[in-house]
């Protein structure tokens, strides 16, 4: 069936995206060194033959930010389409309804905090073990301050009389700018930690390691979960409240649901990476043309083809202005802006963007 | 199956979204009495604005009361969990929606839903049921048409499969005629007077009193909120009461076939006195 040659297809493009981002990078490791230290690390292959420092630089280093891109990726498109779908809304993406405003405070929050905690720290001798509280309450604060805006942007969808789709976007649209100045408020009151904060709101991968990974992924999970076991209802919310009601849909709670598990994984995403644009707005849209509107397949086609969309952006964003002494890195989120922007314009051009269902 | 008492409601349902605000609007049911056993074939009639869609919405359980009670087989209908109920009652809106996309069959299918879990997915009885359905709607040849492509009677069709699809005790459908031809109507009627015979209670809002005076057993009439006339076409359909409900000069003559009343607009310049007259020769 075409169907499942799509699957296989996506896959094996995500394990080759992975395995062959693996290869790219100012030091040259082959393909078969990279198989055997990936294959090592999985205890499927015998790696004692390579050097320790080769088998860190892919494992640890690059396998590490490669399967992080994927997963991210994986979230944001996730999210963009249950966004889209929740809130019928082509033009929807993860951060519509301010999860990203939200996390960007709660992490210039603690990056603004760490720099303060640190100086007492230096004077008090606890320095090491405040530096580690702040790698880990970054991403944790993040997630808090994504999950708190999703809380207020429904408690003023409610007041305003109903939860209905333009109220919610209208009250995130509010949210966000009330975050985006508290943001400007926390960077001025911070200003020696503008830099760190700027380049994490900017969305970037760099110097991510296995310990991201182990925080991004339980959340990733449980979202991932809610947003597969609702997945079918949201073609039938898809035909209003009221006949998905008839067809035996709890549409409010559903729907709060979704809300609530596209919200963790784009939190969790956020948290891990800062925030990346693009990703969560084309890849649904690219499979939406293909696909029939079922969100089931539409949600893991798309989970797929982000993963690698940003795995592919981040080899990219790590290697365009990389010098044999280094260089610098752009922010990944300028790569997926500059990949996404001309392919969503070819979209448009093949025919009308369809509605979500 | 279904009895009400007393029971009155708003436009705005139980379900969150409207709250409480919507709950304390002017009611649009009042004072409802009635009780519908299992089996029956009804029709509810009455001017714009009546509440007959806002009765069907009650009965499907989408409306809370303001006050008194809507019973299904004995509990509120408005309290059972949407799961539950979708296998129970099964309604036609009048608002047919159809997601971008989406094929005949597609829409269809989503009438098994309720039947579905999260592990089990379509069965090969869904696809069956989805199939019949679409057969007796006459939208078979319409499967793998996008649905949003169709004529607003093919749209009213499929949708009606839907609704045949789900397989309840209990079927609402508010206007289901409404955008189809005459050959369709006949034989949606007589879908539903099979589902009638195999023990389905039906509930169908018509505008056209002379289908349901042909095709129902019992038809109720509304008028702003409150029900004024209950019974069979025989016994409900007569002049000055048909009056009264629509304000609006009528006449009422029998089918040449089946003997049945028949109601027909008689223009304002008609005499009262000449309209009382049945037709000669009509009497049985």
């Amino acid at each position: 069936m075409v169907r499942n040659g799509l699957w296989l297809l996506l896959m094996l493009c995500a394990v080759a995206s992975v395995l062959a981002s693996c290869v790219i990078g100012p030091w040259n490791i082959d393909m078969q060194d990279v198989a055997t230290a990936v294959g090592g690390a999985l205890g499927l292959m015998d790696a004692s033959a390579l050097p320790d420092a080769v088998r860190a630089v892919v494992v640890d280093l690059r396998l590490a930010r490669a399967v992080l891109a994927l997963g991210v990726g994986a979230a944001l498109a996730m999210a963009g389409a249950t966004f889209q779908a929740v809130l019928q809304n082509p033009l929807a993406d993860p951060f519509t309804l301010g999860v990203s405003a939200g996390a960007a405070l709660g992490a210039t929050l603690v990056i603004g905090l760490g720099v303060r905690l640190e100086e007492l720290g230096a004077l008090a001798g606890l320095a090491p073990y405040l530096a580690g509280l702040s790698l880990s309450a970054l991403p944790l604060a993040a997630l808090l301050g994504g999950l708190s805006t999703l809380a207020a942007v429904l408690l003023l969808g409610r007041r305003a009389g109903s939860l209905s789709r333009e109220t919610l976007v209208l009250a995130g649209v509010v949210v966000s700018s009330v975050l985006a100045a508290c943001i400007t408020l926390v960077k001025a009151v911070h200003e020696e930690a503008v830099g760190a904060m700027v380049f994490w709101i900017m969305g970037s991968l760099q110097g991510r390691g296995w310990g991201h990974v182990a925080l991004f992924l339980p959340f990733f999970v449980v979202g991932g979960l809610i947003l597969a076991r609702y997945a079918r209802e949201l073609d039938l919310l898809a035909l209003g409240e009221e006949q998905a009601m008839l067809l035996g849909v709890d549409a409010p709670r559903i729907r709060l649901l979704l809300l609530c598990g596209a919200t963790m994984v784009t939190a969790a995403a956020v948290a891990v990476s800062g925030i990346i644009g693009f990703v969560g707005l084309v890849a649904p849209h690219a499979f939406r043309l293909w696909l029939k509107p079922r969100s089931r397949s539409l949600l893991a086609a798309s989970a797929l083809g982000g993963g690698v969309l940003l795995v592919w952006s981040d080899v990219l964003a790590r290697t365009l202005l990389a010098t044999d002494t280094g260089g610098m890195e752009l922010p990944v989120g300028v790569v997926t802006a500059l990949l996404g922007g001309p392919f969503f314009c070819m979209l448009l051009g093949r025919g009308p963007v369809r509605r979500p269902a | 199956m279904i009895r009400c008492q007393g029971f009155a409601c708003g436009h705005h349902g139980p379900h969150g979204l409207h709250g409480a605000q919507g709950a304390q609007g002017r009611p649009v049911l009042q004072g409802l009495d009635m009780h519908l056993r299992k089996g029956e074939l009804v029709a509810v009639l009455g001017p714009n604005g009546s509440g007959k869609s806002t009765l069907l919405k009650a009965m499907a359980g989408l409306l809370a009361p303001q006050a008194g009670t809507m019973l299904l087989d004995g509990a509120p209908v408005h309290r059972l969990p949407p799961a539950v109920r979708a296998r129970r009652v099964a309604c036609l809106p009048q608002q047919l929606e159809a997601p971008p996309g989406c094929t005949v069959r597609d829409l269809v299918l989503m009438g098994r839903h309720p039947y579905t879990s999260f592990w089990s997915g379509l069965s090969r009885r869904d696809r069956e049921a989805a199939v019949d359905a679409m057969l007796q709607a006459d939208v078979l040849h319409l499967a793998d048409r996008e649905a949003l492509r169709l004529s607003g009677g093919e749209l009213q069709r499929a949708c009606i499969a839907r609704t045949l699809c789900q397989q309840t005790p209990l079927v609402l459908l508010d206007e289901p005629t409404a955008s189809l031809d005459l050959a369709h109507k006949a034989a949606l009627l007589q879908v539903l007077q099979q589902r009638h015979a195999a023990g389905v209670t039906v509930v169908c809002v018509l505008h056209d009193i002379n289908l349901a005076a042909l095709y129902f057993h019992r038809l109720l009439f509304l008028k702003q909120g409150r029900l004024v006339l209950d019974g069979p076409p025989q016994q409900v359909l007569r002049q000055s009461a048909l009056e009264f409900v629509y304000e609006t000069p009528l006449v009422v003559m029998e089918h040449p076939l089946l003997g049945l009343p028949q109601v027909a607009l008689a223009p304002g310049d008609v005499p009262a006195a000449l309209r009382t007259l049945v037709p000669a020769g009509r009497h049985h």
